[in-house]
């Protein structure tokens, strides 16, 4: 068990390194005038680029420069936001309620919806529950997030103003408990609509399977309870690929809503990270995408681990 | 039964026909496919959408409204806000007074050809390299599946994002982001076939007359490759499209003032309570384009289907 | 008649390996574990043994699909592998489903061979195509169809028709008729009989039903755990097995022979074939031999080298010996059960001669 973990923690911070120096290479290879211009967009004076070659020692060897980055980056140093002048770690912790809460929130939703959703399909197999569903699923697959979450607003706003929904930056449970929730609900469901489907429809088809295993055919032979087989027999079993998921989308979702909080104008990392590719805001950038990168690495690394103790049948070499 | 008297019962041989030529496998799908209302109605549907894209510029000389001009006298009401639907502006005007009719046709050409074209991309390369990894072996294709599964396991529009704000949008780099993201789709897929055809008695068949691999892997594999290569293909384009779309959404797609479907739908963000088409028209052809090929992509899957197969196959 | 095919001590292991990146090999598969015989031109020698004994494995390795790990093979005198030699030595595959393309015409099935070796011209295949599907007996002008159009017996005639394209001298039949209806495999091995006949063809034979290696066979070699352990003129061999694990074979085999089955009394084998990846020490098949001494935990027996009737064992059985008599004279380390015999007339298993 120490050593699979040891492994699975090397092999992530592998994986990190590789971004880390992706990430770097993308932004720094290349002559320090065009690296600046690109930086300072096209249209920047002759003194603006020196200024930033400067400041981030654009003049450098490349190898240099990567050293300090890495240096950096091992101290938590993310560099500071060229359009704020502050600290890249400041705005992000700005940013991560925002994000956490979404979701926090979304993740309750679509968790009871979709395997519900996908428990109630399974029982019934092409009965009309399980074609409903299924039409739902696939609604929520083929309507792209952004879409989705502009109808809502649309909704809100012009149909049924009363409910004093709308969209709008993020405003801690703390300070204002009801325009807290006024600016999360839409989000909520507008991320829980589109995860809830890919719930269904994997809680569906591991039901499926599960209900078509032998130990379920003895349960069903010895008499029990149809409802103690779903629940107690086949769900069980089932949701291990459901929890493997879901530890994976928690991960990447961590990383950044990036469509949902655009729609709704939710500052979360997502956010951030458009708001900093629009403005050129390089250091910004970097330290989201690093941060988003590890949040994914970790949420798998968790998802190994758990899955270990969910499923009898893999043991950890 | 003893072998020899068996042996006298002749063997059932179709009787003659005039002229015998076999309904393929792809024939017969062909069939099928075109007995399925859902998908034929798709595939008009995309058929006229592929239309209206090459029409764009018909439309425009017989509207007077170029895609990019702006029409603020006519456009836009005394308050400056954007006219409906009417007889000037079929579909109304945006928020700067320029034709949404006319705009959502050269939205479509940017959606297929972003669509096709990475599609077209990532198939190519895919096949190539599945084919190669998954008949070849060895650690070659060790190292790729790992590769490929750390690709897919990354949220792709947050490395769009980062390429995006390291390169500098367009739309041929954001052709080639899709098609790298897809590529490792088809990858995985035709890697994962090609391994299993590899172990069947017609490859063995083919090494013992002497065939050379990439001969087999052409003649003997690619055809039986073409089955789910082509739903994978049809579900890849409006994948893609939606990919697309999503990242003109955000500002990071096309120029932004190149008329896409995302880029006029972020544009009616502020507008869109007072001229509610500048959400819903673009929002139908959307849902309308990916919707048409995802049944189009089942309804070949259905066609296809090898299960299916046996009860279409005359004895 | 002189040597066609010659196969010296040939072994093939297969490793079975672990781990990722390194794949460090922890064991083999000791499926054809030093195999000698000799196939000579015109003859058919009929292979037999049960599942997993290494008798498609050693199809495979004189066909040249899979490299041998050590021995030679020699084909009408020059080493496996020489030039003409992917001409003149064909296979026939077990499975006519598995072993055609399902996506590709029977007619440019059946003139692979052709192209591959640039024979002939388009017009001249397609002639040869058509010549070589009467030749089998299928009708020439279904040359365009798919082989899913065809019945089970039809695809087996389209795979004799793919491997006789090229005029072979030897073919080897990998259980061609396993995978067919009865009343289907006699017309399929009528065929392959009438073809040798007509085209001076030499066979090499893989079954594990008895009755038809003995229908078309000259010779038959046994085959138990990658090893021969006898091989015998046709006849010989059924009417008096050496080794006991022939004898074995023989009275499970429903043979449709009065005279054999009237004398035969079923010997059962208990136990499992022991693991190919560490095959039993000594003679191979001492862990359930009902005559097992401790010679034979100790030394290997080798094919006795005089005569047409080679046998291996210590022990070979005499003719009108009853097997399975006396209780097994050692203790065998294993605890696997020996071997359990019942007399005729009181089988508790249910009697399958009159099959």
């Amino acid at each position: 068990m120490t050593r699979f973990l040891l492994r699975r923690i090397l092999f992530g911070v592998l994986v990190l390194w590789l971004v880390a120096t992706t990430v770097f290479l993308l932004f720094f290879a290349g002559p320090a005038d065009s690296v600046a211009r690109r930086l300072a967009g096209p249209r920047a004076p002759i003194e603006v680029i020196n200024q930033i070659k400067d400041t981030l020692g654009l003049n450098r060897p490349l190898w240099e420069q990567y050293v300090s980055f890495l240096g950096n980056l091992l101290h938590g140093d993310l560099g500071i936001s060229f359009i704020s002048q502050t600290p890249v770690t400041t705005l992000i912790v700005q940013s991560l309620p925002g994000t956490l809460w979404l979701v926090a929130g979304s993740a309750v939703l679509w968790m009871t919806a979709g395997i519900t959703g996908g428990v109630i399909s399974a029982t019934r197999p092409r009965g009309l529950r399980d074609r409903v569903t299924t039409v739902l699923v696939l609604a929520g697959i083929s309507v792209p997030t952004f879409i989705l979450g502009m109808l809502m607003i649309y909704l809100a706003l012009s149909v049924f103003p009363w409910f004093g929904l709308g969209p709008g930056p993020y405003i801690s449970p703390l300070v204002d408990f009801r325009g807290f929730l006024q600016v999360m609900i839409m989000p909520w469901v507008c991320l829980a609509v589109v995860q809830a489907a890919v719930y269904v429809r994997l809680t569906r088809g591991s039901m499926l399977d599960t209900l078509g295993e032998d130990y379920i055919r003895t349960a069903r032979a010895k008499g029990a309870p149809e409802h103690r087989i779903i629940y107690r027999h086949g769900l069980r079993a089932a949701l291990t690929p459901v929890i493997t998921q879901f530890g994976v989308d928690i991960g990447t979702l961590l990383g950044g809503v990036v469509v949902t909080e655009s729609v709704f104008g939710l500052q979360g990392l997502g956010q951030l990270m458009i708001r900093s590719v629009r403005d050129g805001d390089l250091p910004v950038i970097i330290g989201a995408a690093i941060l988003a990168a590890a949040f994914i690495v970790i949420a798998n690394i968790l998802v190994d681990v758990a899955y270990s103790f969910l499923d009898p049948r893999v043991r950890l070499a | 039964m003893s072998l020899t008297d068996a042996a006298t019962e002749a063997e059932h041989v179709p009787e003659q026909v005039a002229v015998v030529q076999g309904k393929g496998p792809w024939q017969l799908a062909w069939e099928r496919l075109t007995r399925d209302r859902a998908a034929m109605v798709s595939l008009g549907v995309i058929a006229v959408i592929v239309l209206l894209a090459v029409l764009a510029p018909v439309f425009a000389a017989v509207t007077g409204h170029d895609p990019q001009e702006q029409f603020p006298s006519i456009g836009l009401s005394p308050q400056g806000l954007p006219i409906g639907p009417g007889s000037g502006f079929w579909l109304g005007a945006d928020s700067l007074g320029r034709d949404l009719f006319v705009r959502l046709l050269y939205g479509a050409r940017i959606s297929l050809l972003v669509g096709l074209l990475s599609t077209l991309l990532a198939t190519v390369f895919g096949v190539v390299v599945g084919m190669f990894a998954g008949f070849y072996g060895g650690w070659v294709d060790g190292v790729l599946a790992r590769v490929l599964d750390v690709v897919l396991s990354f949220p792709y529009l947050l490395v769009a994002i980062v390429l995006v704000a390291a390169l500098g949008a367009g739309v041929p780099l954001m052709i080639f982001v899709i098609a790298f993201f897809s590529f490792a789709a088809m990858a995985r897929v035709v890697r994962g076939q090609t391994i299993a055809y590899r172990e069947r008695e017609f490859i063995e068949a083919a090494r013992s007359l002497g065939a050379g691999k990439v001969r087999t892997m052409f003649v003997d594999v690619l055809p039986n490759l073409i089955a789910p290569v082509t739903v994978l293909a049809t579900l890849l384009i409006p994948t893609s499209i939606v990919f697309e779309a999503t990242l003109s959404f955000l500002g990071l797609g096309v120029d932004p003032r190149t008329p896409s479907w995302g880029a006029i739908l972020a544009d009616s963000i502020d507008f869109f309570r007072v001229s509610p088409g500048l959400l819903i028209f673009p929002a139908a052809m959307l849902l309308l384009t990916t919707l048409a090929f995802n049944l189009l992509g089942d309804g070949i899957r259905d066609a296809l289907d090898p299960r299916s197969d046996r009860l279409h196959t005359r004895k | 008649m002189s040597v066609l095919l010659r196969v010296t001590d040939v072994r093939k292991y297969f490793p079975i390996r672990e781990g990722l990146f390194f794949r460090k090999e922890v064991g083999r598969v000791h499926a054809v574990d030093g195999v000698s015989l000799e196939v000579r031109a015109g003859e058919t020698l009929g292979i037999v043994g049960e599942s997993g004994c290494g008798k498609s494995t050693l199809a495979r390795c004189i066909t040249g699909l899979y490299p041998v790990t050590s021995g030679s093979i020699e084909f009408d005198g020059a080493p496996l592998g020489a030039k003409g030699f992917r001409r003149d030595v064909q296979m026939i595959f077990q499975d006519p489903y598995g072993s055609l393309n399902p996506r590709r015409r029977i007619g440019s099935i059946i003139a692979d061979p052709l192209v591959i070796h640039r024979i002939g011209t388009k017009t001249e295949r397609r002639r040869r195509v058509q010549e070589l599907m009467e030749l089998v007996g299928l009708n020439p002008e279904h040359y365009n169809r798919f082989p899913a159009e065809f019945s089970g017996g039809q695809r087996q005639r389209i795979g004799i028709a793919r491997a006789l394209a090229l005029r072979p001298r030897l073919v080897v039949c990998d259980e061609p008729v396993s995978a067919l209806d009865v009343s289907i495999q006699a017309q399929v091995i009528n065929l392959l009989k009438d073809l040798q006949a007509e085209l001076g063809l030499t066979y090499v034979f893989i079954a594990h039903d008895l009755s038809v290696v003995r229908y078309v066979s000259d010779r038959v070699a046994v085959m138990y755990l990658g090893r021969i352990v006898e091989i015998a003129p046709g006849e010989d061999l059924y009417k008096v097995p050496k080794h006991p694990y022939t004898n074995a074979l023989l009275s499970a085999a429903s043979v449709a022979d009065p005279d054999l089955s009237a004398r035969r009394e079923r010997i059962i084998l208990t136990g499992d074939v022991p693991s190919p990846i560490s095959p039993p020490a000594g003679c191979r098949f001492h862990t359930r031999c009902p005559k097992a001494m401790p010679r034979c935990v100790a030394e290997d027996p080798r094919l006795t080298p005089e005569g047409e009737h080679q046998a291996a064992c210590h022990f070979p059985v005499q003719p009108g010996e009853h097997l399975g008599a006396e209780t097994p004279q050692i203790q065998q380390e294993s605890t696997e059960p020996t071997v359990g015999r019942t007399e005729s007339g009181v089988d508790d298993e249910p009697d399958r001669r009159g099959d």
